[in-house]
Formats: structure tokens, sequence, C-alpha cells
């Protein structure tokens, strides 16, 4: 991407509203049924305006359901969406954000099987609010980002799958076990939403080699699928807390993302449900 | 967890975490996205008890030479405590 595309922006959405707009956006802590669990999520959406609305399960990466989400999550309420993100370690118990990730990491993270449940039932959760337009997409970065496509893959209905630089999608024999006994790009068959791609090309994981294989299995079959990848960048650009971001790059993507959402979401019911 | 290395060790001991000191129990060792610093990944190494609770941690994030040194200065020390009879 050259700098003069991330300069002009000229059909950015960033700041496109019009300043005598109305705006408000209600976010709090709330519990939601999965498995016999009550797992905590933070719900943003915009504040009641009587029209319907696409939702988004927003998946946290692995450093843990941090104030980053908090903020995107709210980021993308402000842009009309209803945003469920669930605590995927909820069940790990509570304290700040990085000791709930290490109990979870040392545990080996959260198996495949149990982020699909909470995330599926996350999208019923949201299907089921009378403000729906009946559209929900998954979307999530790094672990987050795998378990967005795994959970569309195995899970049918979701209408879009924003991947931001997910770690492992494709992955080696040897790095599968009982939590995670397949990748990802295995269920690619099962993949039934447009997906969208962000990758900076100077991340580990994925390299841009994994990020090449995975491509060539949407390609070869006939996935529905965006890729944007970006110089010099690495893993989480976007995260505007930590020295890896890279704000043009950055910005950019962003302006992906609120294109890709805008055309996958926005044509659900316009009839309100009671 | 995007690297998914990661490996614990049951250990007894204590470690001073803020003001207190609690006995530690366990140690995960994984290397995997650095929380702090530059570095995209990092060893990182939490001594806990969750007998206490998830915030009874002490952590470090270091890049991988770090991690040797650390591992040597502890062989180092081992060894000269076992030859001089300390055990």
């Amino acid at each position: 991407m050259a700098a003069d595309d991330a300069t002009r922006r000229k059909d950015d959405m960033w700041n496109s509203y019009d300043t005598g707009s109305r705006v408000g956006v209600m976010a709090q802590t709330i519990g939601y049924p999965s498995e016999g669990a009550d797992i905590h999520a933070y719900h943003a959406t915009p504040l009641e305006s009587g029209d319907l609305r696409p939702g988004i399960v927003l998946v946290h990466h692995q450093p843990g359901w941090d104030e980053f989400y908090r903020e995107v999550a709210e980021r993308l309420a402000r842009h009309g969406y209803e945003v469920i993100a669930p605590d995927l370690y909820c069940r790990a118990g509570h304290a700040t954000p990085d000791d709930v990730a290490a109990k979870v990491r040392g545990q080996g993270g959260v198996s495949d099987d149990q982020a699909i449940a909470d995330l599926a039932a996350a999208r019923t959760w949201l299907l089921d609010r009378s403000s729906s337009n009946g559209k929900v997409a998954i979307m999530g970065s790094c672990s987050g980002a795998r378990q967005a496509v795994l959970t569309a893959s195995r899970v049918p209905g979701f209408d879009a799958v924003v991947d931001l630089w997910g770690g492992a999608v494709v992955a080696a024999a040897g790095d599968l076990n009982d939590k995670r006994p397949v990748a990802p790009i295995d269920y690619t068959a099962d993949l039934h939403s447009p997906l969208l791609g962000i990758f900076g090309n100077e991340d580990l994981s994925p390299s841009p080699e994994q990020v090449d294989i995975h491509e060539a299995e949407l390609t070869r079959l006939g996935k529905e699928y965006e890729f944007y990848r970006y110089d010099g960048a690495g893993h989480g650009f976007i995260y505007y807390h930590t020295p890896r971001y890279r704000p043009e790059q950055a910005m950019d993507a962003w302006e992906k993302v609120w294109a890709f959402l805008e055309r996958r979401l926005s044509s659900g019911s316009s009839e309100k449900r009671d | 967890v995007c690297t998914h290395i990661t490996t614990t060790a049951a250990i007894d001991g204590s470690g001073k975490g803020g003001a207190s000191w609690f006995p530690v129990k366990e140690v995960s060792v994984g290397y995997d996205h650095a929380t702090q610093g530059v570095n995209e990944h990092a060893l990182l190494v939490d001594f806990v008890n969750y007998d206490i609770g998830l915030g009874a941690r002490l952590a470090l994030e270091l890049d991988l030479d770090s991690g040797r040194a650390l591992v040597a200065a502890l062989q180092k020390v081992i060894a000269t405590a076992e030859a001089a009879g300390l055990r």
C-alpha cells in the first residue's frame, strides 16, 4: 500500500458522518447461556433507534478478553452493529485479563469444541434480539480469528467472517492435539460464509507462506474471499496499545473491514420483530 | 493461543508479588505473543498458585537469549550448590 493511498482516503468511512447527526452507544457486560454456563460477554450496541441492525460475534485474541476488545466492540457499535464479545476464558475464572490468559495458556488454551459452542450460542443470542436484521458476522484477531474461521466452517449460518491475522489456520500434524484436533483449513469445504482476511507480511504466525496455503485452498474450493496483505506490518498491526501498531496499514485495513461488513450484512430484514 | 507452545511443571517454592510472598506450586512456560515489549513473541514464564487465585502470579516475559541465560545461570548455581553438598 502506498502512503498516498493511506492519506487520500476520499472514499473512507472514517470521519464520514455528518456532525449534525446524533449518535450513542450502550455497552456493558452481560451474561448469556452456553452449554449450561453463564458466559460473560461485552455487549455493545447503538442506542435504540427503531432500525434493525446486523450483529457481530467478536472473538478476542490470545492475550485475553481485554480492554482493546471492549474498545473494538464499542467502535463497531458506533458504526451501527450490535456486538457481542464473549469471554472465551470465562470458565477459567476471573482476574485481570493477563492473569486469566496466563492460566488458560498453561492449560493449553480453550478447546475448539468449547470455543465453537460458546460462539455459536453468541450468534443465537444476537439473532434472538428484536433489533436483529437476521444477519450475523463473526470477527476476531490472532487466536480469535482462527476460532472465527473454524466456527463459521463448523456452524452454518454466519453471513460473513473477518479473519485478522489468524494464527494456526494452517497447522502441521504435529501441532494438532486433543483440544485442537483439526486445522481450520481442513474445514474449508464446509465454509459457506464470505471471508475477509487481513494480514501483515512480517507476521510469523500466520506467515505469508501459510496465508498463501490458505488462499490456495479457498481458491481450489471456489470459496468467496478477499485477502489483503500489508508490507511493513507484522502481527497485530492494528493494536494501537502496542509497539506493533502501524497507523497507515491499520487505517486502510479498517476501511476494508467497514466496506466488507457493509456489503455482507446490510441487506437483512427491515421489519422489526416482536 | 497462536503458537500453542506451552508446558507446565509442578514446583515448590515461594514468590513475591507486590508487597507479599506467597507459596508457588506451578510454573507455566510458553512461547507466544508478548503482552509487553516490542517483540512479537516472548518466553512467557508464570509462577502461580491457583489454590490462592488467578492473581497469585509472578510473570516474566523474556526473549530467547535471555531465557538461555536464565537457564545457564540456574544450572550453574544448582551444580555449584550440589557440589558443595548444600542440597
